[in-house]
């Protein structure tokens, strides 16, 4: 008994000794306890007052911050964060490499938008719905996929979400409506949610998701089974020596990881406006990748600034694209400027290389 | 009758493409460790080279006959040496860092496939079709489109080529050494990296006669077509045993046709579903796959 009581302090143990180990000769942690929390905090106030800013910014977004063009643009970069702190619960926390992220945020999304369909759902309904979803699929998935571990996980969770985008694509019975996608109802939808005067309003829910998120993996790292996934992430065979499960800690990261991807979803969907194949595409669990390595896997600023930046420069690339300076650019320049793909998948390769932190890791070096 | 036989041929054809596929992506995985998100790349690159050279691009080359042989020839020789420096310029500075060299090989396939999309339009192109594969061979009632007899002579021809080179050459005996323990090769004063370069080099060239080929077969070539392939071929190295030839081979073979008749018998669709459910159930029952190494 006693043996088992002790294993959870020598898997904190095994977790210090290997953070000790990996951040050897650096400074020690330098805050703690609640002081960690003033700046996400502070970040987030700011983020919430963004749609009383009159101002514009010229070049960096369309029109006034609070306008409504703008606004919805931010909401979708700050869902993004929030999908891409998810997937980083996983592939940076736990350390487990999913290529099927896509089926939660798709499952979240269509979940949603089908149970809205129907005449007196409401918002509630829809999300409980999709919560439901978000708590099965996961478990399914991840009971399957992590009886292998390494590449092989990432082959079965590819083909989990594979099945879903053909699923999808194929329109069974008319239900998710092919390539078009499902239109968003918003009949069962609180007014305030509704109407392009309401952009803040979406803004603050893709907010509020963001910071759940936030929430949930800072405190889910710091328990006792974040502390699990940090050493079974390095060391997985001496976890289990310890008498701990690590497929039951790993199988709640993805459980935990997919049901914040499906709430991801919902919000894309009230922020978009409706659920579109896209989301199912195995490209959108690369993007979800790129997000968390370009900002910095296993960070929580990481994540999220990847998230936003991706999403932004995916979108204002695009214009840029269509703008005259680069039409007037000579072949060479224009042709891979006018495929925002091409730029962020060209920055991802460089980030690989030269600053295996992310931009996070470049700007702790840069304080430091 | 005749159907069941037109959709055994089109599945063997189908299993064939993804071996194609399969085989250079298994190749590099069992040695190097490393799985190549950028396959699907090197596969549309190889399309594209060889379509650009049949459309006038290269003096000689054309639509049919000896031409389209000499145009498929420039898309595989542009697919090897696509591979070969992809190792050399990007995959060797991260040596045993599997997970960025794996990062890479993502950034890679994205890069690529955007690259073409933007010289060529993300519209497909029609692709020559030259007139050993525009006819048709009736076997037992049924009238087989002659593109898929290409695609297995061409696919048994890498293997047993392949497998010539594996059993039978100097290379071969370290790639197969090295695929067992690499450390041990390294140990024996053998450079293993060079046989790297010449393993992405194959794989490129593998992928890119898959990208030739498999454009023949659906008439068309367009950036998006290796990506689409490429997790059907994850699929079939999965369930073959990573690192195995043979092992790919089967599951090629398996998938194709599992593929194809579920999709007519049942419902379209319900094919590409069963073919991930085997996915699952092969790696519940035999978690190293059919072939049956450990896949780690």
């Amino acid at each position: 008994m006693s043996d088992r009581a002790s294993a959870p302090a020598a898997a904190t143990r095994l977790v210090e000794q290997v953070r000790e180990r990996a951040t050897a000769g650096e400074a020690p942690r330098r805050r703690a306890g609640w002081r960690s929390a003033v700046a996400p905090v502070a970040v987030l106030v700011v983020l919430a007052a963004l749609p009383y800013a009159s101002v514009p910014l010229p070049g960096v977004l369309p029109g006034l911050v609070n306008s409504p063009g703008s606004m919805q643009l931010l909401a979708l970069c700050l869902v993004f964060g929030g999908v891409a702190l998810s997937y980083d619960l996983l592939f940076g926390r736990t350390g487990l490499l999913s290529f099927g992220h896509a089926l939660f945020v798709a499952a979240g999304s269509y979940t949603a938008a089908l149970a809205l369909a129907r005449p007196g759902v409401g918002l509630a309904a829809a999300v409980g719905a999709a919560v439901v979803v978000g708590v099965l699929l996961p478990l399914l998935v991840g009971a399957v996929a992590l009886r292998v571990t390494g590449i092989a996980f990432a082959m079965v969770t590819l083909a989990f979400a594979q099945a879903g985008s053909i699923l999808v694509l194929r329109n069974p019975g008319g239900l998710t409506g092919g390539e078009e996608g499902l239109p968003l109802n918003r009949e069962g939808l609180p007014n305030l949610l509704v109407g392009v005067v309401n952009a803040p309003y979406r803004y603050w829910l893709a907010l509020a998701y963001l910071a759940l998120c936030w929430a949930v993996v800072a405190w889910l790292v710091r328990s006792r089974v974040g502390h699990i996934w940090a050493a079974a992430r390095e060391n997985p065979e001496r976890v289990a020596v310890l008498g701990l499960s690590v497929y039951r800690a790993q199988l709640l990261a993805v459980l935990v990881g997919g049901l914040l991807g499906t709430l991801g979803g919902v919000a894309h969907l009230l922020v978009v406006g409706g659920a579109t194949p896209s989301l199912t595409t195995s490209e959108l669990t690369l993007g979800l990748l790129v997000m968390v390595v370009l900002g910095g896997a296993g960070s929580r600023w990481g994540a999220v600034l990847g998230g936003v930046l991706y999403t932004y420069l995916d979108n204002r690339l695009l214009e840029l694209a269509g703008s005259h300076a680069v039409a007037g650019l000579p072949a060479v320049l224009r042709v891979p400027l006018s495929e925002p793909t091409f730029v962020l998948g060209a920055l991802f390769v460089a980030v690989v290389f030269f600053a295996p932190g992310g931009l996070v890791g470049l700007l702790r070096r840069r304080i430091r | 009758m005749s159907t069941f036989v037109l959709l055994l041929a089109t599945g063997l054809g189908l299993g064939a493409l993804y071996f194609l596929v399969a085989s250079g992506l298994s190749l590099i995985y069992g040695l190097m460790g490393v799985l190549n998100f950028a396959h699907g790349a090197f596969l549309a690159a190889g399309a594209y080279a060889a379509w650009w050279a049949a459309a006038g691009g290269l003096p000689g080359a054309g639509g049919d006959g000896w031409g389209f042989v000499l145009a498929t020839a420039f898309g595989v020789a542009v697919g090897a040496v696509i591979g070969a420096s992809v190792e050399l310029l990007l995959i060797r500075p991260l040596y045993r860092r599997h997970i960025e060299q794996v990062l890479v090989t993502v950034g890679l396939g994205l890069v690529g496939v955007a690259l073409l999309r933007g010289i060529w339009g993300a519209d497909p192109l029609p692709f020559p079709r030259p007139e050993v594969a525009a006819g048709v061979t009736t076997i037992g009632g049924a009238a087989i489109p002659n593109d898929r007899f290409v695609l297995l002579v061409a696919a048994i021809a890498v293997l047993l080529g392949l497998l010539a080179l594996l059993r039978f050459t100097r290379i071969g005996l370290i790639i197969r050494a090295g695929v067992e323990n690499r450390s041990m090769v390294e140990a024996l004063g053998i450079d293993v990296r060079r046989t790297f370069t010449l393993v992405f080099a194959l794989g490129g060239a593998v992928a890119a006669l898959g990208g030739v080929l498999g454009s023949v077969y659906l008439g068309s070539v367009s950036p998006g077509q290796g990506t689409s392939l490429l997790i059907f071929a994850f699929i079939v190295v999965v369930i073959g045993g990573l690192g195995s030839l043979t092992g790919s081979a089967v599951a090629a073979v398996v998938v194709g046709l599992v593929q194809q008749l579920a999709n007519y018998y049942t419902a379209s669709g319900v094919g590409d579903l069963s073919v991930v459910l085997l996915l699952a159930l092969v790696l519940l029952v035999r978690p190293g796959g059919l072939s049956g190494r450990a896949a780690a």
